[in-house]
């Protein structure tokens, strides 16, 4: 395999947008390839990761879209859809052709616009990827998910809700200093956990799981710019090396896994992607895990290997995970705080590593970042990917 | 013919005893803590000018709620609605939303609006709970008429609280079939829904004194929900 770097990052802010889903798609592209400052070396492939735009924007064939917009043509052109982990499984996909001698330069795009529906709409839209036996006829939604395996973890493990309050306000306040977070917003545990108003701030959407446990739904787009050796050797600057990639699936349906508890497949795919880049978790110096729900940040992180099983919650305690502790988890804040447009995310990830890894990361600059982690959550934890990137002396 | 005081005498509608909001202060997620308020008639000018750059913006049907609210409260300025009042939020004294509706009669009150400017902190759903508080707590009103423009709106009201059919009332607000907060239901959802403490610390009043308007760009930035320098 050849190795491949990452050239270019750009996204979009995340929020709410009125721009088309190809816009969005595309400034990200452009802000991406902006940075890679390719001048006259194309561009062989477009790589576009969604989730629901067939449904809520009534567009497919996005590759082919962003091309033309880009004026890319005679690029090769790819659409990718593998629920929330679209983002990293296009990321994968680009970087396989990279790999395989296919491509010199390939764009990986994740785009989502998903506000254009209401909240209803949005919650239905995300849980067809559930089991539409086992799951979905009855009313599964990815909250009500996530409500069930945060009861599970937290009796088994002795998490409390204040510690899933920890992590929200964590997040919270990093996405205060990522310009292209949702939300701005810095929450305190008085406001939404031990005041009587807290109540009202931050009622239950699927017990334990309350308002502030829950990412919000964000349209927006990441872009990441990959590239061989001998392009990255032209270009010159910092080298962010694609170090590994892990993916793994597990059963559809929850309740089929021997141990609902365990997020086999975040382990699974994390030790593929470690062993790939002959690194280990304690390696690492930053993560950007999928918090979509809060308790999902303290399982992963426990799944990746970065703390032994139980112990996640202790570490967030003890301040570990927090932007000057000793492994940063999501310094642009997070599913929770930066925004979740779900085919998006996965490229996300791979932007805010990029960033850190290249110093770029402004306010919530990692120091000395040298090895960064991510992992993109798909279904419940049915689909994983891992990957680990590392950046190279020029 | 009638002079001009006479005249304008018929010209307004008559008015009934209201009791006074007793504010109160709520701590909100961020930490922060809003005073909420009655807004007296001659402080109404101040309201309308943080309303004013809202009439443009469509969003969760900003456009007709500041329209209609901006049309509500100079009526209740120049004495051209029955027995309204208006309620705020104060963070640190800056305006963070407000809510109005009147009487109708001992019994029934009719809730008009809630208009949020400072958005993801749960503000609107204060301060309809605040009116709500005022209707049936502090006016001893049996019922109130309720109807939501927004989505969101149908969301915090119908479904949170959770308010019942009365389709066979128009409601004021476009003659929409009316629902209905009845006083037990009120008392079921309190709990869950009406927070604050009283008295409000002196030092909070102090502030919440005089209303501090928002930049007029800031104030349509939060409610459209964009970034700063994002248009």
């Amino acid at each position: 395999m050849r190795p491949v770097y990452i050239a270019g990052a750009g996204m979009t802010t995340f929020g709410r947008s009125e721009w088309s889903l190809i816009k969005l798609a595309s400034v990200a592209s452009l802000s991406a390839l902006h940075h890679a400052d390719l001048g006259e070396i194309p561009v062989d492939g477009v790589v576009v990761a969604n989730m629901g735009a067939a449904r809520v924007n009534k567009q497919t064939a996005l590759g082919s879209a962003l091309v033309d917009q880009l004026a890319l043509h005679p690029a090769a052109a790819e659409s990718v859809e593998n629920g929330p982990a679209s983002g990293a499984s296009a990321f994968k996909v680009g970087v396989q052709a990279i790999a395989s001698g296919m491509a010199d330069v390939v764009l990986v795009t994740g785009v989502e616009r998903m506000r254009v529906v209401n909240g209803l709409e949005g919650t239905d839209f995300v849980a067809s990827l559930s089991h539409p036996e086992a799951e979905y006829i009855y009313g599964v939604t990815l909250p009500s998910l996530a409500g069930m395996f945060a009861r599970l973890v937290m009796d088994r493990f002795g998490i409390e809700r204040r510690h899933l309050a920890m992590v929200a306000i964590k997040n919270h306040e990093n996405a205060t200093k990522n310009p292209y977070a949702h939300i701005q917003q810095t929450i305190t545990m008085e406001g939404i956990l031990t005041l009587p108003e807290a109540a009202v701030n931050n009622p239950p959407i699927a017990e334990p799981l309350h308002l502030f446990d829950c990412c919000p739904v964000s349209d927006g787009a990441a872009s990441v710019v990959l590239v061989s050796a001998d392009v990255a050797a032209k270009l010159g600057g910092p080298r962010v090396l694609v170090a590994g990639i892990g993916q793994a699936t597990d059963t559809h349906a929850v309740h089929e896994r021997e141990d609902p508890t365990d997020l086999k497949a975040v382990r699974l795919a994390s030790e593929k992607a470690f062993a790939m880049a002959g690194l280990a978790p304690s390696d690492i110096d930053v993560a950007e895990l999928h918090d979509a729900f809060t308790i999902l940040e303290i399982a992963e992180s426990e799944a990746a290997g970065f703390f032994p099983r139980g112990e996640g919650h202790k570490a967030l305690e003890r301040g570990e995970t927090a932007l000057d502790g000793r492994l940063p988890i999501n310094p642009s804040g997070g599913l929770k705080a930066k925004g979740h447009p779900v085919g998006a995310t996965g490229v996300a990830h791979l932007v805010e590593l990029t960033w850190q890894l290249r110093g770029e990361a402004g306010d919530r600059q990692v120091p000395a970042a040298a090895a960064g982690y991510a992992c993109n959550f798909g279904g419940f934890g049915n689909n994983v990917v891992a990957t680990v990137l590392k950046r190279e002396a020029e | 013919m009638a002079n001009v005081g006479e005249l304008e005498a018929l010209l307004r509608p008559p008015a009934m005893e209201m009791p006074d909001y007793p504010p109160k202060v709520i701590t909100l997620a961020s930490g922060e803590r809003m005073v909420v308020r009655q807004v007296a008639r001659e402080e109404v000018p101040f309201l309308l000018e943080a309303i004013y750059p809202l009439l443009l913006v469509e969003r969760d049907f900003y456009d007709v709620v500041g329209a209609r609210l901006y049309g509500e409260l100079l009526a209740y300025k120049r004495y051209r609605v029955k027995d309204e009042y208006v309620l705020a939020g104060l963070i640190d004294g800056e305006l963070a939303g407000m809510v109005n509706g009147r009487l109708v009669d001992n019994k029934t009150g009719m809730s008009y609006h809630t208009l949020t400017i400072r958005r993801g902190l749960r503000v609107g759903s204060h301060l309809f709970a605040a009116k709500m508080e005022y209707h049936i707590e502090h006016c001893g009103q049996e019922e109130v008429l309720i109807v939501a423009e927004s989505p969101i709106g149908f969301r915090r009201w119908m479904i949170e609280y959770p308010l019942e059919k009365k389709f066979d009332v128009q409601h004021e607000l476009g003659g929409v079939p009316s629902w209905v907060l009845p006083r037990d239901t009120y008392f079921a959802a309190k709990p869950r829904l009406v927070a604050g403490h009283r008295p409000v610390p002196d030092e909070l009043l102090e502030k919440a004194e005089t209303i501090v308007l928002p930049a007029q760009e800031t104030v349509v930035r939060q409610v459209a929900g964009e970034k700063e320098g994002q248009r």
